[in-house]
This record gives C-alpha cells, structure tokens and sequence, in this order.
C-alpha cells in the first residue's frame, strides 16, 4: 500500500476537571491520510498511555456518524472543516503536511467540561424530558397507513428526527443558543398527527427548560444550519417560533 | 411573573420584541428617507415638506413618543440579549471559526446597532433639537435647509453621518430577514425574495440617507449652492 503520512501538530485543550484551569498542549504526530481524526487522537493516547502519561479524554460511541457521542471543535468549527459530518468522519486527509491543528471542546456554560474534550450535554436530556415525547396509550401494534400522512410533510419531520442531538449548534452559534437542536425535537412531532394533542404544552415546557438550562438566545446568524452534520434547516426555527407564541398567545394554561 | 412576564422573559419573547421593534423601525426610516430626499430638489422643496410636517404637529409629537418608545424597546431589549448571551459562552474558542459559518453582518449587530445609537443621540442632539427648538445654532431662525448645510459643511459632522450610515445598511441587511425568521415566517418560496428585499432595502437606507452628508459636504467645498 502507498500510504503517504502528514506530520502535523496538535494543539489539544487539557483540564484535569470540571473545575480546574485548562490549557493547549502541544503534540507533534505523523498520521496516515487515510485514519480519522479519532483514530489519530487513539494512536496518541496508545503513546502517551506507553509512555505512563495521562491520555486525552473525548467521547465517540458508533463512529459512523449517527450517534451524535463525538464532539470536537477542529480549528475553530465544530465537527472539523467539512459540512454535514461528525468528527468521527473527518480523515486526515482533508489537512496538509506541516498543518498546526487545534481540538478544542465544545463551548458553553449549559456545556460544561467533565474533562480535556469531554462535555456534560446532559441538559439536551432535561429538555428532552420535559416534553420531547409523545404520550402514547399501550395497546395492540397499530396497523400500518392507519393515520394518513402526506409524503412531504413525512419527509419533513423525518428530516428534522435526523438531528442526533451531539450538540454541534450549541458548540457553533455565537450565543451558545439551542435553538436548532430544540426546534428539531419540536418539529418531528408538531409536523405529524400523532404529536398534535400537546403540541402547544410540548413547545412551551421544551423552550422554558431550554432557557433554565443557561443557553444563550437565537439572534439568526445561521451558524448552527452550516455546522449540523445532519443539515437541521433553521426553518425549525421557525416553526417553533411560530407554534411558541401561538401556545403562549392561546394556551389555557397558566402554569407554564 | 405571571404568563406575559414570563413569555417577554423567554429566548424566543425577546427575539419577538427585538423584530417587531425592528420592523417598525424598518417602517419609519422608509417615510424618514422620503422624506429627507426633498433636500436634492432644493431649498424651497424641503422647507416646504418640513412646513406641511409642523401643520400636524400633535400627531408628529405622539408618533415621536412611540418612536422613542419603540427605539429604547430596540436598544435597552438588544443590549440585555447581548450580555445574557455572553454569559452563555463564558470561555471562549482559541481559533475563531464563525468566519466559516456566518456572515459579517449576522454577527456585528451589537457593533453595529452601538455606533448607531451614537449617531442617533448626535442626531437628536443636533438636527432634532434645533428643527424643534433652539433653532439655527448661529441666529437661532427656523430656515431648516440652512440648518442641515450648516451641520453638514463641517468635515468631521459629515463623516460621522456617512459612517453611520453604512453600518445602519448593514444593521438592516442581517435586521430585515432576521425579522421575518423570528416571527416564524420561513418559507421555500418567499425566504429567498425577503432576503434579496432585505438587502435591497438595506443598500436603498444607506445609499439614500449617507448620500447626503456627501454631497452637502462636497458642494459647500466646491462652492456649489
């Protein structure tokens, strides 16, 4: 096999813990086109655990793209240079010989660091409890087309069910804001008949935990669309928009 | 806080209130630039369309009030949204990538939006009060055209006036289509026309309204008038 290698140098972020002061560490790798930037960060940690030194923590589960578990800011974008992927998809091949490249963790007070490039997204889970269901009675496994649904509208909430939840509009918008990500969660059940009965309760228990949760507001800038790897459209966005001030102007409900 | 406290106090209530105050706004510079493009067609011409503003005063003076209303809205709304939203990315990022992901204008609103309420408290303070009051600032007379050359034959008024200008323009490049986004009004077929009106808009305000100090300043130097 020609296999051609990059001499590269990594500047990765370290903090020991949630509360302690972080700081780039320099490292000099020679890596294969063809590995990923996950594969490289393992060679790393392989040396570095040889060598009886503490090994750079970050997460990935599948690594194919679909989990949404990994998570790195790579010179700046979330998920790396290329649109529409995870940073588990990244290959080196997409740098040059001699690149300075620097890994950073997503960035957010409603993120914070457990440590090095690890981060606490536990908040997207409480905003997925206070509403990101649907209530469904158990019984007999409903037939199928039972409910008609139109192809379209199928395919537009199916669209906005393929966000993975890894966070990557949180870590890319300037105010820190989890619009795209909430706005998805919204959009796949208010655009289908099934989530129609708490439509309304959904988008308003979703955004005030949403905001209890410390992320910043939506001031359009678009950020979040360009660096989904699943290519959530900011028309979600708009749709909560839409069904949030819709709910707030006519819900009966006072409580929330 | 009852339910209306708590829905201007959410993210997306004060994204409600930053575009319909936006809008508004948008809506009053378009009868402001009408308004003040007389001043090409000469002296006579806009001391005319100042005479017929002065003989509906009351109702200038309670637009006035909302307008003043509206801008505080704008701005003190704005500036709260900014800190907050600095407060929700406490660290930031070594490597800045937003260059990548967003354009120019979406991300200088604050900057923006700040040189522009510098402009506008240098231009009630000036154009504003002595139209209204104090009258020209050399023999205290209501001949209002004499008054715009007056400010606009000083060098450095006119720049600020044209700088300002530009940064309104890109202010309401990224404001307009913002504006529609937020109300919820995103569409496949309208989005794509409501950004190029958006710029459009946003070239016609500044083009228009930063035209002026220019060519103001450049015919008192040529000896034009």
């Amino acid at each position: 096999m020609d296999e051609k290698n990059l001499n590269l140098t990594l500047k990765i972020w370290r903090q020991a813990g949630p509360t302690s002061v972080g700081s780039f560490q320099d490292f000099k790798v020679s890596v294969s086109e063809d590995s990923s930037i996950l594969e490289m960060i393992d060679d790393l940690n392989n040396e570095l655990e040889g060598d009886g030194k503490e090994p750079v923590t970050f997460e990935s589960d599948c690594r194919e793209g679909i989990c949404g578990t990994c998570g790195l800011v790579i010179n700046g974008q979330p998920h790396g240079p290329i649109p529409k992927i995870a940073t588990c998809q990244l290959h080196m091949r997409n740098f040059k010989n001699g690149d300075t490249i620097w890994i950073e963790p997503f960035r957010a007070k409603a993120f914070p660091i457990i440590k090095d490039l690890m981060v606490d997204r536990s908040g997207f889970d409480r905003i997925m409890e206070s509403g990101g269901y649907v209530s469904v009675n158990t019984g007999g496994v409903p037939d199928a087309n039972e409910i008609p649904i139109s192809k379209d509208v199928a395919a537009e909430a199916f669209d906005a069910a393929a966000c993975i939840g890894c966070g990557a509009c949180v870590a890319a918008c300037k105010n820190a804001s989890a619009m795209l990500f909430v706005s998805a969660k919204v959009s796949q059940f208010s655009l289908l008949p099934q989530g129609q009965p708490e439509r309304y309760d959904r988008v308003q228990k979703m955004v005030m935990k949403m905001d209890e949760m410390g992320f910043g507001s939506c001031t359009n800038t678009y950020a979040c669309e360009a660096e989904c790897p699943k290519g959530i459209s900011i028309k979600n966005i708009a749709r909560m928009n839409r069904d949030y001030i819709k709910a707030r102007a006519t819900s009966e409900n006072l409580e929330v | 806080m009852g339910w209306l406290g708590r829905t201007i106090n959410s993210s997306i209530g004060k994204k409600f209130i930053m575009a319909f105050t936006g809008i508004s706004l948008i809506l009053f510079l378009l009868f402001h630039l009408a308004g003040n493009l007389t001043l090409y067609a000469g002296k006579d011409a806009f001391n005319a369309y100042v005479a017929t503003l002065d003989t509906v005063k009351p109702i200038v003076r309670i637009v006035e009030v909302g307008l003043a209303l509206v801008f505080l809205f704008h701005i003190f709304n704005g500036i709260k949204l900014w800190i907050e939203n600095k407060k929700a990315r406490p660290v930031n990022y070594a490597v800045n990538g937003s260059s990548k992901n967003s354009t120019f204008y979406s991300r200088t609103m604050i900057h923006s939006g700040s040189i522009i309420l510098i402009f506008l408290i240098l231009h009630l303070t000036t154009f504003w009060a002595t139209f209204n009051f104090t009258g020209h600032p050399v023999d205290g007379s209501h001949e209002y055209f004499d008054i715009i050359i007056y400010f606009f034959q000083k060098w450095w008024y006119a720049l600020i006036y044209f700088i300002a200008m530009i940064l309104l323009g890109f202010h309401l490049n990224h404001g307009f289509q913002s504006a529609f986004q937020t109300f919820g009004w995103n569409h496949n077929k309208y989005f794509p026309m409501i950004q190029k009106i958006g710029s459009i808009y946003a070239i016609v305000v500044a083009v228009g309204f930063g035209s002026l100090p220019v060519y103001f300043y450049l015919s008192s130097v040529l000896g034009g008038n």
